[in-house]
């Protein structure tokens, strides 16, 4: 023992260790179906309110990594045991969605309550299972859990009257990771109940614990049986779950490679999912930062949680005056961070989850050197007897490096350099990724500039890894879709009561379009009508099919009404060359957009006549209203100030999604298109659409009515052709953000399988609308789809 | 350790003293318009030094014993009278119940606080009754707290409180420079008062209450380093709002920065609302974790308090019974 008098000379930090025991004796006393292994206890899945053991009687481990002590055995879901909680969770349904939405409020009020008065246990079992320091599970996990259940226990209560016409998804099936096991329960379970879903969880394999713990939380809280349900398992049990029939959503938080499975595997199956996947996170400094707090950001950015966090500032980008002092302070800190026992309250990191990932880490730090990266470590040692990691820190990296580029999830991070805010945006943009960003300066003038124009979900200026249950969390490009956290997380668990309404589930387009009445003035000298040549359009221009094929459109009486352009891949590679170029349609004013939407309409409505001859009166008079609705739009999308719990404001910004391919429905050729074109174009997207195969006149004349109403080039590209061809090309490309797909099922597998290769956000549906009525044809979920919502947090104060 | 900036490199500095002497530099405009602080990123970092760093069992009670150390035990009342200064010297002499001493084994350190702090009226008061202990005598000075008396009597009040054997001098800037920017003013202000100290250590105190932002408190802190201050100190006490972690942090940061542009290290000293003994832990390990070691001792480290002391007793009281102690049980202060 060493000595006060000692002690008193050396002025080191001694241990300050948080007791385990009541956590190990919370696990011992659980055993499922007698005789629990290796002293720790055992437990079974929560299926239907209550432990049910495994029916195939597999369990395994799970390991405290600071340790490598076994800590329990958990119970091995099989395709048994997720039917099992399906069926449990199918019942309870009705009865859950039937109550008044105050009832569930008090049931989300009841869960953040008693997380509450657990904290002490689930942060101190969390700390255990996965590695990460008590400090971060007491002050940051556990309160940002109870804080998710408030907030959401106020979106149960306000559910009717916040999000009138909309109905629960139904059964929805989650899949959380390791990195925040806990926090991840919350995040999904509290907007899923809320929104009067019924849930089964399954938890990563290597944290179960405390989704276990909160399982008895919810049985506490009383919670009705069957509403929510813990299998706990691998990554088979996780693909039985995404797999079963009947479950309506899924919801993944893990990495881009395993969301891609899922993408592929819910294709086609009507399934809603939201993803929220990997990213390679940059974290800006400009020289006019204040540097030390930079330094703090920088800890907070890569060394919290060992740096496994999906949103991790892992690419510093450092202008190039101010790095050397930035690394010279950002070595300084590292050698007083402290790793070692997550239980010790003094230390800033914990152990890595698990042996594989140690030695993912260790295999890309040792890439990192090979391929020329200059690579620094504190002098200091990690402990030895768990799975630990050093703070490591990159200079010298090029953004051609695999450590640039990889999502390392660990204590790694790489800095480059840049030289203006424009390199510093095309740096930070130069990923496949697009979770989160962090922006350092004091000049609110430059910060403001930068945020808007960053691929990411989530924006932190002079700040990093802020959470609140206010603000919506999520990804642009593969880093994921959907929105978790605030108003835009609701909708994730909504549906529109209108769905299901329609023409019905499956439908095919096989309406006819009506045979051109009157379109030849009966002439005293009978002459033959002039020839008319369909063309594509793109980039503005009337453009030939790359390969010079046409196709020939029959109206329903057997005439032939003309032939349009056969387009094909090439053809969409130009368009989609022709929408980027665009991309300033994205920047200009809602105002300028919506004045070219009246035009549009103005220029549509002068030719109604000649357009009803195609269409009928009443789709072209219907489709001038819904441009008029979508140019009043287009000024008023606005976004929001959340409340979270900063001195500051959390912007909620509506952005477009970028470059939009929308394959239109067959049936209401000229009102399908515009219903999907405008609300598109006036939120600033750029598209590339595919008009109804068999009836696609009246978007080739569409065109022309493009042509004179002022829409930059660009804005809206037209290829004729085989639907389900085109979309599929669409769909596929990697340079297209998002894709809209309305036919047939198989279409619909088609697009959502394609997509899966960029993870573009898909809105595919089989299911017919009746355009005509504006509440299937327009309004808010239109306007959602065409938007990605982008949280900046900025705090301020001097 | 890099001795000069680039920009300073050939620029005349006093020659370090040999009782290591803040020498100071002159003042450097650009450096002071380059400061940037972000008031919520220092806060969010402030926030996390009493959570992220703890000490316990016998490391607490050698940090305890640390902050006694570093305690300049002040008493700055209308009412002072010789008999509690000489209380407050006792106190100073011996700031432990023997028995705590014998009981935690550090007898051989002779432990005592760090300085005794008074109004200059007390000054002779308090070095007779500390003659031969080697705690020194701190005066506050300078027309404190508000520091707006004539600059000539500012100046000879320092020299009179050295004269009468005070061996450092807390002196108050002028706030109004900080407020309108007017740094050079300040500089001139503090050099002056700095030359007026002659041998004895001048801190200076910023008034951070006053200063109404955290770049205001850096730009201040970095222009008394540049005029000669061998401590930055917080307040007077007297301000409404006085020792708080974010403008620790702020300081900390700056004496940082002035030692990587100089080679010189100053010292710090918050003073003000430090009345319980997990606020001295914390003080200590933001200067452990921003500054380092050397700034744990009292060459660099002050703590300005009365009350502290008292319930540093009462903790270590504890550590050494294991049951919850009384104030009224140690010797008032």
């Amino acid at each position: 023992m060493a000595t006060v008098a000692k002690l008193f000379e050396t002025m080191e930090y001694g241990p300050a260790p948080e007791s385990d025991a009541p956590a190990l004796e919370w696990i011992k006393q659980h055993d499922s179906g007698g005789g629990g292994g290796g002293g720790g206890g055992r437990f079974g899945h929560f299926i239907n309110g209550g432990w049910a053991a495994p029916a195939e009687g597999q369990y395994f481990e799970t390991i405290n990594p600071a340790t490598k002590a076994v800590l329990a055995k958990v119970a091995q879901g099989s395709k048994a045991d997720v039917d099992a909680a399906v069926t449990a969770a199918h019942a309870a349904a009705p009865g859950w969605a039937a109550l008044t939405p105050h009832a569930r409020a008090r049931y989300l009020y009841a869960l953040a309550r008693e997380v509450q008065r657990h904290s002490r246990l689930l942060a101190v079992l969390e700390s255990l299972d996965n590695g990460k320091p008590i400090r971060e599970t007491r002050d940051l996990d556990i309160p940002l859990v109870a804080r998710h259940f408030y907030h959401h226990a106020g979106w149960a209560q306000l559910r009717d009257s916040e999000f009138p016409g909309y109905v629960p998804v139904g059964v929805v099936g989650q899949i959380i990771p390791w990195n925040f096991p806990l926090l991840m329960v919350a995040w999904k379970v509290a907007p899923a109940l809320a929104a009067a879903n019924t849930v089964i969880l399954k938890p990563a394999e290597f944290t179960p614990l405390t989704a276990l713990c909160f399982a008895e939380i919810a049985q506490a809280a009383g919670l009705p049986p069957g509403v929510f349900n813990v299998v706990t398992g691998d990554g088979a049990t996780g693909k039985a779950l995404v797999e079963h029939p009947d479950v309506q959503k899924i919801a993944f938080t893990g990495s881009t490679e395993v969301g891609r499975i899922i993408r592929k595997a819910t294709a086609g199956s009507g399934k809603k999912l939201t993803l929220e996947l990997g990213g390679k996170s940059p974290f800006i400094v400009f020289e006019d930062a204040d540097l030390d707090s930079v330094v703090e950001g920088v800890v907070d950015a890569i060394w919290f949680n060992q740096g496994q966090v999906c949103c991790a500032g892992s690419r510093l980008l450092v202008q190039e005056g101010v790095a050397d002092r930035l690394t010279q302070k950002l070595r300084a800190r590292m050698e007083k961070l402290r790793v070692g026992s997550p239980l010790d309250k003094a230390v800033d990191m914990g152990a890595i989850v698990a042996p594989v990932q140690l030695e993912r880490i260790r295999g890309l730090v040792e890439r990192g050197v090979e391929e020329g990266a200059k690579m620094w470590q504190p002098s200091w040692a990690c402990p030895t007897e768990g799975y630990f990691y050093p703070p490591t820190l990159f200079t010298d990296v090029s953004p051609a490096a695999t450590i640039a580029q990889v999502e390392i999830f660990g204590p790694v991070l790489v800095s480059m350099t840049f030289r203006t805010p424009k390199e510093a945006v095309e740096l930070a943009n130069n990923t496949p990724y697009g979770l989160a960003a962090s922006v350092w300066t004091e000049n609110i003038n430059l910060a403001l500039d930068v945020a808007p124009k960053l691929k990411a979900g989530v924006v932190w200026i002079n700040s990093t890894n802020l959470f609140d249950a206010a603000a919506g969390f999520g990804g642009y490009r593969e880093s994921g879709f959907g929105r978790e956290g605030g108003r835009e997380g609701m909708w994730e668990y909504l549906k529109s009561g209108e769905e299901g309404r329609g023409k019905g589930e499956g439908y095919t387009a096989t309406t006819p379009a009506p045979a051109i009445r009157g379109t030849l003035p009966a002439s005293p000298v009978p002459l033959p009508p002039i020839d008319r040549t369909y063309k594509l359009f793109i980039g503005g221009k009337q453009a030939r099919p790359d390969q010079g094929y046409s196709r020939t459109i029959v109206g329903s009486d057997g005439r032939v009404l003309g032939e349009v352009a056969e387009g094909n891949r090439k053809d969409v590679r130009n368009a989609v060359e022709a929408a980027h170029a665009a991309d300033g349609w994205g920047r200009s004013s809602g105002h300028l957009r919506a004045q070219v939407l009246y035009f549009i309409a103005e220029n549509l409505a002068t030719r109604a006549e000649e357009f009803a001859a195609r269409v009928g009166r009443e789709e072209v008079e219907t489709s001038v209203a819904r441009l008029f609705t979508y140019a009043a739009w287009a000024d008023k999308w606005d976004g929001a100030v959340h409340h979270t719990p900063i001195r500051g404001v959390t912007l909620a910004m509506n952005e477009p999604v970028g470059v939009l391919g929308i394959a239109a429905p067959d049936d209401f050729p000229l009102l399908g298109f515009v219903s999907l074109v405008a609300p598109a174009v006036a939120l600033g997207n750029t598209v590339i659409v595919v008009p109804s195969e068999p009836h696609p006149l009246a978007a080739t004349e569409f065109y022309t009515v493009l042509e004179t109403s002022d829409v930059p080039d660009g804005v809206i590209n037209v290829i004729t052709g085989a639907k389900d061809a085109l979309a599929k090309v669409l769909a596929e490309h990697d340079d297209v953000d998002g894709m809209w797909y309305f036919g047939n099922a198989a279409g619909v597998k088609a697009v959502e399988l394609a997509s899966a290769a960029n993870m573009k956000r898909t809105w595919a549906s089989a299911r017919s609308r009746d355009w005509l009525d504006p509440r299937q044809g327009e309004g808010r979920e239109f306007l959602r789809r065409a938007s990605e919502v982008k949280n900046i947090w900025i705090p301020y104060g001097e | 350790m890099k001795a000069l900036s680039d920009r300073l490199r050939g620029v005349p500095v006093r020659p370090v003293l040999k009782d290591d002497r803040n020498p100071g530099m002159p003042l450097d405009l650009d450096v002071i318009r380059g400061l940037r602080v972000n008031r919520s990123a220092v806060e969010r970092r402030a926030a996390t030094i009493p959570t992220r760093r703890t000490v316990k069992k016998e490391w607490q009670a050698a940090w305890l014993l640390r902050a006694i150390t570093c305690m300049d035990l002040t008493t700055l009342q209308g009412d002072d009278t010789p008999g509690n200064v000489l209380r407050l010297c006792a106190k100073a002499r011996r700031p432990l119940r023997p028995d705590l001493i014998d009981a935690l084994g550090v007898g051989h350190l002779d432990i005592k606080v760090g300085a005794v702090c008074v109004y200059h009226a007390l000054v002779p008061t308090a070095v007779a009754a500390l003659e031969g202990s080697g705690i020194p005598v701190a005066a506050v000075s300078t027309g404190f707290p508000a520091g707006l008396s004539p600059f000539a009597q500012r100046l000879e009040e320092v020299q009179a409180s050295v004269a009468a054997g005070a061996q450092e001098i807390d002196i108050v800037i002028t706030r109004a420079h900080v407020l309108t920017g007017d740094w050079p003013a300040l500089y001139v202000e503090v050099r002056a008062f700095r030359d007026a100290c002659g041998r004895a250590h001048m801190k200076a105190i910023l008034g951070t209450g006053d200063l109404a932002t955290l770049t205001n408190v850096a730009c201040a802190s970095m222009v008394a380093m540049m005029a000669g201050a061998d401590f930055i100190k917080t307040s007077t006490g007297k301000e409404p709002v006085n020792a708080v972690l974010p403008v620790g942090v702020v300081m900390a940061r700056m004496i940082r920065e002035y030692e990587m542009r100089t080679g010189a290290a100053i010292g710090f000293k918050p003073a003000g609302g430090i009345r319980a003994a997990k606020q001295a832990l914390d003080w200590l390990i933001l200067m452990k974790e921003e500054l380092g070691d050397r700034w744990l001792k009292p060459a660099l480290f002050r703590l300005g308090a009365s009350a502290l002391l008292t319930d540093i007793e009462r903790q270590l009281e504890h550590f050494v019974t294991g049951r919850y102690a009384a104030a009224h049980r140690h010797p008032m202060v």
